[in-house]
């Protein structure tokens, strides 16, 4: 408790609103809503389909911009920035890990790793970039193609590829949406361990109550608002907070 | 990022090979055009400076670049005087005459059609390259009267041995002559005469036979004594000149002869260019195509690269580094092609008499810059479009399951589209009433923006004409709709491939249009204009003696013979070609339609000048114009002029008198005959035929059949047009399977699914023919409506030319949508096959 006040947000989300469609067909994703992701911890945002989490995401990632109100990234406001700006951001201060792993097919996974360096014009850190590929344990792999590996390598590819720039911020968007348990299990310890060990701020959509429990903190969405918050979750207190949002509905 | 652009070349090699295809044979084109003018150019050179001496001396004109026969000689006397001079080591007196022809043993003229054919004295002079200008190779220089030499390979393609008679066709009288051969001769240092044909006489001989028995010449060279320049050789002969013969000096003379034949060489080349420019338009539409499908299928890969924070820019420049890699590959493949495509060229000119068989093949810088410059830059330009939409790709979409590409709005491509075609109209209107080159280039440019303009408009109109196919298609039952639909799916793409077809189309129905009625043109002016019943005329209308017309004028039952002579002059400051007659007799052979003035009118010192040439030149009966001719100027009256709808092959006619005084040889090109009213047509023709049986360079045609002739030739311009738009077209239809090609590749998974719900292989391959068909009759069907307005224009445009008549050939032009239609089914090969053999589980497996 004590590290996370003391280290302040990574990530601000301030008054966001963001609306799809108009007229009858205007629905509200995220309803003026305020969230602080503190550096150095890994949270969860969950949420029934339709809840704004992934929206929020989107939003705080710099992929998408909300109606009003701010988002802020290591204190610089994404509102106003221009594409120029907010790609040097992505470049920089955002890591990235997808549900469909997205890799790069044509390229090894070496290569696919170091792509964030290479785009930016940055020369890999050796010592870093060994620690990285340790902690996924892949030494093995990394002159395979994507298509020679399997669903859990290519994700831990491609948390390993979210780490090498070491962002402010990694957003990971169901990372375990396309894996058995054991590789899910895997991905996620993963995940935990840059928190831990390297102080790595993590920011996870789930859907799933076993991946949140790796977490320090859920956030509860539901119409585009935080419902909800938990601290040091297991996976009982989990599902128990989600039966009550359920029944509350 | 790089190692991305280099990963997906590799990755995507077969496709990016078509396009490469498209860059290879664009530049082959570009490429062929300079070595083979190069060649033409080289070949032309070492006869040139094979052919000079020290100092050249002739009349004013007389011995210019391209100019005719001319009548003025210089007497014996003036060699005696330059003879007497200190600086001159030898001179080498000639005369030369230009329209003598070798009859090959098959009775044929060596070379056909086509090639000049030569003849001299043996000078003995040495040209600026040191060597002899001739030397004989075998037998001796003929000495006596009857007796000739001939260059070795007219002799041996003709298959005369030293000792056979040898039959000539000459502007002599009477114009057939038999001559012994002595010996053969080398020209130069043995570069060849380019297809041209040398007859040597005995100087003597030649002045008796050509020149009256007089001891004249036509031309004189000079070898300098030791020691002596040029110039101080030209001066020390120039002061013993009569008036009017210059002295000019080798190194001068080459290089007017070199400017000159430059000029031409740069009409050929521009010519030929021109056709290269059109591939390579084709071919930017279909890099335009490829690479938007390409990037329209990496659209995820691209939008992950942005979420990774590669900016628009990096995103932009790799597509476009992969051009880059294409343009190169592309270019220096084409230059291998281009000269291959270069020799290619000189067999087809071969074919028309110029024989370029020793001739270098050089592939110079320019020619390497060049291809690489036009290669690369096209590649370049047309990637960058698709390469730009790629990197608006919003970073988002990485994490969306439909990775489709931004669309632009139809509506800014209708808004560009018809102001580019509107644009491409003005400047088509302007190039109709501007002259010359100027007015040419605007004709070509706005064709050009109408043809953009009607790509950028051809997908608006893709979805009616397409739905027109759902008709017909509905025999095919689903798999026609299918077929239907998916060319519909994406209008863009379907009229982007059709669009390419319909460059290459237009021209060539364009071509057709004015080959029509080019012919139906001379068929009209020849059933009004003409009132003579034969025509004696060579095909390509070079000159032959006027002992014909004489001979012919002895024929019983001959009434009327009119000759028509023709020069190319100068008139009022531009190149025209100009015709003399005689115009009492020239009116009982033609009916020729006025516009104002008389053919009465024409006399001595006055002209009759065309349509199109009084409107370019502002002239008006009573004005009066100068006409430089070879050996001089002339002041002329304008008595008449000619109406649009007159058939003579000139923009000024005037009386033999002019030509005279221009020092033109008296040689016809044309001589019409009416027969008595009484007299038997047959016999008349049996008689005239049997005077120029002996001749093969000319014919006796009636009137059809001299129409039948000249249609002939506008066909042969015509397969020549159709053959150079060829590689367009094979582009285009690269384009079709290319397309086609990548669109079976997306559709893996919908092309899984319709097998594995009981389509089988044979439907999915009509499928894709079908479609195919769809994209390529649309493309057609496009250039075909193109076609006809840019010919009609042209038509409109010409009318003052002769081109009189407008005719449409339908049926060809549907022949050639018919044609399109089967291409389309040639371009689904290989696509329809791959389509078939995807195996069903994998392919509905595929993301």
């Amino acid at each position: 408790m004590t590290r996370t006040m003391s280290a302040g947000p990574a990530a601000r989300v301030a008054h966001l609103t963001k609306t799809y469609g108009t007229g009858d067909a205007r629905v509200t994703a995220l309803d003026d809503i305020s969230l602080d992701l503190i550096a150095g911890e890994f949270t969860a945002i969950m949420g029934p389909s339709g809840s704004g989490k992934s929206t929020l995401m989107h939003c705080c990632a710099a992929l998408d911009t909300g109606d009003s109100g701010s988002v802020y990234i290591g204190g610089a406001d994404l509102a106003g920035m221009k594409d120029k700006a907010l790609t040097a951001l992505r470049r920089d201060e955002i890591g990235f890990v997808f549900q469909s792993f997205n890799l790069v097919p044509t390229l090894t996974a070496r290569e696919n790793i170091l792509l964030p360096l290479s785009i930016a014009g940055r020369k890999p850190d050796r010592v870093w970039f060994d620690s990285v590929i340790a902690t996924v344990d892949l030494a093995s792999r990394l002159h395979h193609k994507p298509n020679e590996l399997s669903g859990g390598q290519q994700q831990r590819v491609a948390v390993a590829r979210a780490l090498v720039a070491r962002p402010t911020i990694v957003f990971a968007d169901e990372p375990t949406g396309n894996l058995d348990s054991r590789s899910g299990a895997e991905v996620l310890g993963l995940l935990r361990d840059s928190v831990k060990n390297h102080g790595q701020t993590l920011v996870m959509v789930t859907h799933d109550p076993v991946a949140a429990a790796y977490t320090d903190r859920v956030v509860f969405l539901a119409d585009g608002r935080v419902v909800q918050e938990l601290r040091q979750p297991t996976r009982e207190l989990i599902l128990e907070t989600m039966a009550a949002m359920t029944a509350g509905i | 990022m790089l190692r991305v652009t280099w990963r997906n070349l590799v990755a995507r090699k077969v496709r990016l090979l078509l396009s490469a295809t498209a860059i290879v044979l664009g530049v082959a084109f570009v490429a062929g055009s300079f070595i083979f003018t190069d060649s033409l150019g080289g070949a032309f050179d070492d006869i040139i400076e094979g052919s000079t001496a020290d100092v050249e001396i002739a009349y004013q004109g007389a011995n210019d670049f391209g100019a005719g026969q001319d009548t003025r000689t210089m007497p014996a006397s003036v060699v005696k005087d330059l003879e007497a001079l200190p600086e001159v080591g030898s001179v080498h007196p000639q005369n030369n005459l230009q329209s003598v022809y070798v009859i090959g043993k098959d009775g044929k003229v060596v070379g056909g059609n086509g090639p000049p054919g030569l003849a001299a004295n043996a000078s003995g002079a040495t040209s600026l390259t040191g060597r002899p200008i001739l030397t004989v190779a075998e037998g001796r220089l003929p000495g006596a009267p009857y007796e000739i030499a001939l260059d070795v390979d007219t002799a041996e393609k003709a298959d005369y041995q030293i000792g056979d008679t040898v039959e000539l066709a000459t502007p002599g009288k009477p114009p057939v002559l038999e001559a012994e051969l002595t010996g053969l001769v080398e020209f130069g240092n043995g570069s060849g005469l380019n297809g041209a044909t040398l007859t040597l006489f005995d100087k003597t001989f030649m002045q008796d036979q050509f020149f009256g028995g007089r001891d004249v010449y036509g031309s004189i060279s000079l070898n300098a004594a030791d020691g002596v320049s040029q110039e101080q050789l030209r001066a020390a002969a120039q002061k013993v000149l009569p008036p009017g013969v210059v002295a000019r000096t080798g190194d001068e003379f080459v290089k007017t002869n070199q400017d000159a034949l430059g000029d031409i060489l740069g009409f050929i080349q521009t010519f030929l260019l021109v056709f290269a420019g059109v591939s390579l338009v084709v071919g930017i539409f279909l890099i335009i195509n490829t690479f938007s499908i390409l990037v329209a299928q990496r659209s995820r890969e691209l939008a992950l690269l942005r979420t990774l924070g590669a900016s628009r820019r990096q995103v932009t420049v790799s597509v476009v580094l992969e051009a880059l890699a294409v343009g190169i590959v592309g270019s220096t493949v084409g230059l291998g092609v281009g000269y291959l495509l270069a020799r290619g060229l000189a067999w087809v000119f071969g074919l028309l008499g110029l024989d370029l068989g020793k001739a270098d093949f050089p592939v110079t810088w320019p020619t390497v810059f060049w291809s690489y410059v036009v290669g690369i830059l096209v590649t370049v330009v047309a990637s960058y479009l698709p390469a730009r939409r790629a990197s608006r790709i919003a970073p988002i979409q990485a994490l969306r399951d439909d990775g489709s590409l931004p669309e632009t709005a139809l509506r800014r491509r209708l808004v560009v589209g018809t102001v580019l075609a509107l644009l491409g109209v003005g400047s088509m209107v302007a190039g109709f009433s501007g002259d010359g080159s100027t007015g040419l280039s605007l004709l070509g440019l706005g064709m050009l923006l109408v043809l953009v303009g009607a790509a950028l408009l051809s997908p608006i109109a893709a979805g009616p004409v397409i739905r027109l196919f759902s008709l017909p298609y509905r025999a095919f039952g689903s798999v026609g709709q299918l077929a239907t639909q998916n060319s519909l799916r994406n209008p863009r793409r379907t009229a982007a491939t059709a669009s390419a077809l319909m460059v290459g189309l237009a021209l060539v129905a364009m071509m057709s249009v004015l080959g029509a009625s080019a012919a139906a043109s001379t068929d009209a002016a020849v059933r009004q204009n003409l009132t003579s019943q034969f025509i004696v005329s060579n095909v390509v209308q070079q000159p032959f003696s006027t002992d014909v017309a004489a001979q012919i004028r002895k024929v019983p039952g001959v009434s009327g013979v009119a000759s028509f002579r023709s020069a190319i002059v100068e008139l009022g400051g531009s190149s025209q070609q100009a015709g003399a007659v005689d115009p009492q007799e020239f009116a009982r052979a033609l009916a020729l339609p006025l516009a104002s003035g008389t053919l009465a009118a024409l006399t001595d010192g006055t002209a009759l000048v065309s349509k199109a040439t009084a409107d370019d030149l502002g002239l008006q009966v009573g004005d009066t114009t100068t006409m430089k001719m070879q050996g001089g100027e002339v002041r002329l009256e304008v008595a008449g002029v000619l109406s649009s709808a007159a058939a003579v092959p000139a923009g000024a006619l005037v009386t033999f008198d002019t030509f005279d005084k221009g020092a033109i040889a008296p040689l016809d090109s044309l001589v019409f005959v009416n027969k008595e009213p009484g007299a038997d047509t047959d016999t008349v023709r049996a008689a005239i035929e049997k005077i120029t049986a002996d001749l093969p360079t000319v014919t006796v045609k009636d009137p059809e059949g001299f129409a039948q002739e000249q249609k002939k030739q506008i066909n042969q311009f015509l397969n020549l047009i159709y053959g150079l738009l060829l590689l367009s077209v094979v582009i285009a239809i690269l384009g079709v399977v290319n397309t086609l090609g990548l669109s079976v590749i997306e559709r893996t998974r919908e092309i899984g699914l319709l097998r594995a719900i009981g389509m089988s292989r044979r439907q999915l391959r009509r499928m894709i023919r079908l479609e195919s068909i769809v994209v390529a009759v649309f493309g057609a069907l496009l250039g075909m409506a193109l076609g006809l307005a840019f010919g009609a224009g042209l038509i409109y445009a010409l009318r003052d030319q002769g081109l009189t008549d407008l005719a449409i050939p339908w049926l060809r032009l549907s022949l050639f949508v018919v044609a399109a239609g089967a291409v389309g089914v040639l371009a689904a090969y290989f696509p329809a096959r791959r389509a078939a053999r995807l195996d069903v589980l994998k392919a509905i497996a595929t993301e």
